[in-house]
């Protein structure tokens, strides 16, 4: 981290504190809804957008939108606070501070929209400014290959959702959210709700980095702390999450959805807890304890057991608060010491006093200790998994796995580096030394909050109990109680404790045996990524050489290809081809004009002369024209007699003084373009034919016949067509014109200037 | 006449197409003429074709006093007529500027601004 | 080419041409002719001035630069699309003034907006084609 350990003694100015004002009123605002929402009501606001689309910018707050609101809001506001602290005196202040606070308003949208759409583009807007806050240091190769490993993760999935809301919005006949989920099992009795659940499961599964697509998370710890703590641990990751729990009384309950969040789940937790033990970095190990929690979040998404979603809700408003606090711990002692590496950290705790206070508290909700909120949270982790009626004992086993090694992380990452030996200078030539109070007020709030929360669990119900409510509707919340008696749940507790305290003991080996064994596993997601990268580029480019080769010849080979084919096909479809014309019976008019035309065309084709090619040009072009004066047009035949004129006139004086023709004009020479060129021209004729077979339709014509005297005062149609009616048309095509004699007047002078200089 | 029309048409986009397929520019700029010529022979073809009667009102009539031909098609190539001249106007000037700077007008050889191609 | 006939011809020719042109761009509203090909009779008229004379003697015949006519040609257009502002109508929408209308169905002399968008048409294809022609015979 770059920010030194001099620049934070200078004193804050008022300004460092005015960001943390919108979200402080947000939250707030939200916080004197809850007893409202927490009644049973829901408001709504909207905005209509593309109404034709069913588009609209509605937005509500029910429990579940609220319970995540104010977790944004409130937990932006600490973060506000800490930035201001933590990139003080940093050049690129200002644009951080817009793009958390973009970050914070798009995350407030998507949480609240009720509008498919509306929570699409939302859900964009976050996967933008979480690029934007990645790679805020964007100075270093690393921060910006994880913010577009991040983009193109996240953003790919959200294609896939964009699909599968469309998708949900055609087969339940509207683009609300309140409509769609009112009648709960319509979607997931519509055919198409295997694509629907795919889709839309790819887009939260990325944006929740589910594995197989965890590995952007881990490399997003690159940018700054406090976007770690709020975007990556609080918010933009448990997006995906939300959409889960948002959708679940739609697509959820059926066996599908089951097995699919199970075991992504499922996966995910134990997966990114085995990881975070093997990790040296501090915020590496958070960010993979987040991937678990978040794998925990979506495995009690699964069932529509009321335990089981009860877990899910109070875990995310558990995890919210000692993740955040936990990565705002390690902003602090990154900050004093200039390192993270928890090898060289021990006994900051003297140093840093409220901070380690901070930690503590954090540390032992996330290991689940009681009186702690994160007990009560773990508690029902394992009430919801014993609940699930096909696997509890295997989700148990999982969970309980899962939790045993955040134990034993909850004591590397936030007891070990406070307690024990002091190491004077970790880094050297820092002291390590108190953070000021804007840093530290934001991490002791959150840990506290978390122990107030755990010892009266009635207040944290507030937030759980409608967010419950909202995810299945008429479900009620398994009552919050630290103290339920002995059973099952108390005595996988303390299990947890101890084989927690048991891989705590042996961190060393085990994490060193997971090194070795990661090494080993030929599954490497992050090079996978790279080789996926490097595939497309060699694909893009190996098309690029196809398609662009950079020779005239090619691209119309192709252009004219593609021409045959649609009219080949065109053709193919209509029924049966034209009859042939009737040739013998042709008047002395129509003779003329097809001597005129054939003769001149073929003069063009066969000769080497460029005398003689040009005259046969001239011949064609009156011949067009007598067919012009034939039907009626005497504009267009004026209109083409002069320009056969102009153009034997630059022909003239341009033309002979480029080189001769080549011999592979000749027919013979190439008898492939041959084929091409009869092929695409009996298509064309035979495609002429079935057109001119009906008759036109003249309403267009109708109308201007009898509007050009009444409305345009012009008896010539044509001209009325061209300056009146279609003036604009005329416009554009008077523009073309002058820039073609502008850019050849360019091109000219270019040439002489040459010549001349 | 449409099929003698279509029939011509068709020869002239064959024509075409064979022109512009050629090495040499020059003849590219042949076949660019031919093919203006068939296409506005083929909107005015498809349009109807009404011999004799121009699109005119009498002085003092509110409209034509029989069926006239179709002026919309007419007004659609009158100033196709015009762009198409521009237009080869200034591939002719591309042309020579090419011949200038490159030395040559087969378009095979016009690679300056291409990467080196494989086996070349 | 110095024919003393041809150069001392061209300028009477070189004269109905342009006088021709005119007449065309102003009929054309209710017979064959127009802005489009008006601007091409014109055109020619001065390129044939051009092949005569040589382009310097089309040029100060001319006065202003080709390029320059051309361009003020598209914007005299703009501006006759513009005219319908004056009576808060859409652009483009034709504004009509009868000089002299009598109460015996004569119409007078007929003014248009339309004619000013004409008009620019015809400066566009005369100035564009004298561009590429006095460039082409002066630069090649």
């Amino acid at each position: 981290m770059a920010a030194s350990a001099g620049r934070q003694r200078t004193a804050l100015t008022a300004g460092a504190f005015l960001p943390t004002l919108l979200p402080a009123a947000l939250f707030a605002v939200l916080a004197a809804a809850i007893p409202e929402v927490a009644a049973g009501a829901v408001l709504r606001g909207a905005l209509d957008w593309v109404p034709s689309l069913g588009i609209r910018l509605s937005f509500r707050i029910d429990g579940l939108s609220l319970t995540f609101a104010t977790l944004i809001t409130g937990i932006g506001a600490l973060i506000m606070l800490y930035s201001g602290q933590y990139l003080h005196g940093h050049p690129h202040y200002r644009r951080f501070m817009l793009f958390l606070t973009a970050f914070m308003l798009s995350m407030l949208g998507l949480v609240l929209a009720d509008n498919l759409i509306t929570l699409f583009v939302f859900w964009e807007l976050t996967t933008l400014t979480s690029y934007l806050l990645i790679g805020f240091d964007h100075g270093t190769a690393k921060s910006r290959r994880s913010a577009l490993q991040a983009l193109l993760v996240t953003a790919t999935g959200g294609l896939a959702l964009l699909a599968g809301f469309i998708l949900m919005g055609l087969a339940g006949g509207s683009f609300e959210l309140s409509d769609l989920l009112a009648d709960p099992r319509a979607l997931a009795a519509h055919p198409w709700y295997p694509a629907i659940l795919v889709l839309v499961l790819l887009g939260a599964f990325t944006k929740s980095a589910q594995v197989p697509f965890h590995f952007w998370l881990p490399n997003a710890m690159a940018a700054p702390t406090p976007v770690s703590a709020y975007l990556h641990s609080a918010t933009m990751v448990k997006g995906g999450v939300y959409l889960l729990a948002r959708l679940h009384p739609g697509l959820g309950g059926t066996d599908a959805w089951f097995w699919a969040l199970t075991l992504a789940g499922a996966t995910t937790a134990v997966f990114a807890s085995l990881m975070a033990l093997r990790q040296s970095d501090l915020k590496q190990a958070l960010a993979y304890t987040t991937l678990m929690a978040l794998g925990t979040l979506t495995l009690f998404l699964a069932s529509d057991v009321a335990v089981a979603v009860t877990a899910a809700v109070t875990f995310l408003v558990v995890h919210s608060l000692y993740k955040a606090a936990l990565f705002l711990v390690v902003g602090i002692v990154d900050h004093a010491t200039g390192t993270r590496d928890v090898a060289r950290l021990s006994g900051l705790g003297r140093a840093l006093p409220v901070t380690a206070a901070a930690a503590a508290l954090s540390a032992l909700s996330m290991a689940g200790f009681p009186p702690f909120l994160g007990f009560i949270g773990k508690e029902l982790t394992y009430k919801g998994a014993l609940a699930l009626s096909s696997v509890p004992y295997s989700v148990a086993a999982a969970v309980l796995t899962a939790n045993a090694l955040m134990v034993a992380v909850a004591g590397i990452v936030a007891l070990r580096p406070f307690w024990g030996r002091a190491e004077p200078e970790p880094e050297p030539g820092r002291v390590p030394h108190e953070a000021p109070w804007p840093m530290w007020v934001g991490p002791l709030a959150l840990a506290v909050l978390g122990t107030v929360l755990g010892l009266r669990p009635g207040l944290a119900e507030a937030l759980v109990g409608p967010g419950v409510a909202a995810v299945l509707p008429g479900g009620e919340a398994y009552e919050l109680k630290l103290w339920h008696g002995v059973n099952v749940p108390l005595i996988l507790s303390i299990a947890t404790f101890a084989i927690g305290g048991a891989i705590y003991a042996l961190r060393r080996p085990l994490a060193a045996a997971l090194v070795r064994a990661g090494a080993a596993s030929p599954l490497d997601f992050d090079r996978g990524w790279d080789r996926l990268l490097d595939g497309f580029k060699v694909f893009a480019a190996g098309l690029t050489r196809i398609v662009q080769p950079g020779r005239l010849r090619a691209y119309l080979r192709f252009t004219f290809l593609t021409l045959l084919g649609v009219l080949a096909v065109t053709l193919a479809l209509r029924t049966g081809l034209p009859a042939p014309p009737d040739l013998p019976a042709l008047s002395w008019r129509e003779l003329a004009v097809l001597a005129l035309i054939a003769g001149g065309t073929g003069l063009v084709v066969t000769t080497d002369s460029r005398v003689a090619a040009v005259a046969g040009l001239g011949v064609v072009g009156i011949g067009v024209a007598i067919v012009f004066i034939v039907y009626g047009a005497p504009d267009v035949a004026i209109t083409q007699l002069l320009v056969e004129t102009l153009v034997v006139v630059l022909v003239a004086v341009a033309l002979l003084r480029l080189p001769f023709l080549y011999r592979d004009g000749r027919v013979l020479h190439r008898p492939w373009d041959a084929a091409l060129a009869a092929g695409i021209g009996l298509a064309t004729t035979a495609a002429l034919l079935l057109v001119v077979e009906a008759p036109p339709d003249r309403r267009v014509t109708d109308f201007y016949e009898v509007a050009a005297v009444p409305e345009a005062y012009g008896r010539n149609i044509v001209n009325v067509i061209l300056v009146d009616f279609r003036a604009l048309d005329t416009l554009g095509e008077i523009a073309v014109v002058l820039v073609a004699a502008l850019g050849a007047l360019v091109l000219l002078r270019g040439v002489a200037g040459r010549a001349r200089g | 006449m449409e099929p003698v029309l279509a029939v011509l048409v068709g020869l002239l986009v064959a024509a075409a197409v064979y022109l512009m397929l050629a090495r040499s520019f020059l003849l590219y700029l042949f076949g660019l003429i031919l093919v203006s010529n068939a296409a506005n022979l083929v909107i005015f073809a498809a349009g109807g074709l009404t011999p004799g009667a121009p699109p005119l009102i009498e002085t003092g009539a509110l409209a034509p006093a029989g069926p006239v031909a179709n002026a919309l098609p007419q007004a659609l190539v009158l100033t196709a007529i015009v762009i198409g001249f521009g237009l080869f106007a200034f591939a002719l000037v591309l042309a020579f500027r090419a011949m200038t700077e490159l030395g040559t007008i087969e378009s095979d050889e016009m690679r300056i601004a291409e990467p080196p191609e494989a086996g070349r | 080419m110095n024919s003393v006939i041809l150069t001392a011809g061209t300028r009477v020719l070189v004269a109905l041409l342009v006088l021709f042109s005119v007449f065309m761009l102003l009929r054309g509203h209710n017979e064959p002719g127009g802005g489009f090909i008006g601007g091409l009779i014109g055109a020619t008229g001065f390129v044939i001035y051009a092949i005569a004379c040589g382009t310097d003697a089309a040029r100060a015949a001319l006065r202003a630069a080709p390029e320059t006519v051309a361009a003020a040609g598209l914007g005299i257009a703009i501006l006759g699309a513009l005219m319908a502002a004056i009576t808060g109508q859409p652009f483009f929408t034709g504004q009509w003034l009868f000089l002299g209308a009598g109460e015996d169905g004569d119409k007078g002399l007929p003014l248009s907006s339309v004619l000013v968008f004409d008009v620019g048409v015809y400066l566009v294809v005369f100035g564009a084609i004298l561009t590429l022609v006095f460039a082409l015979e002066e630069e090649i």
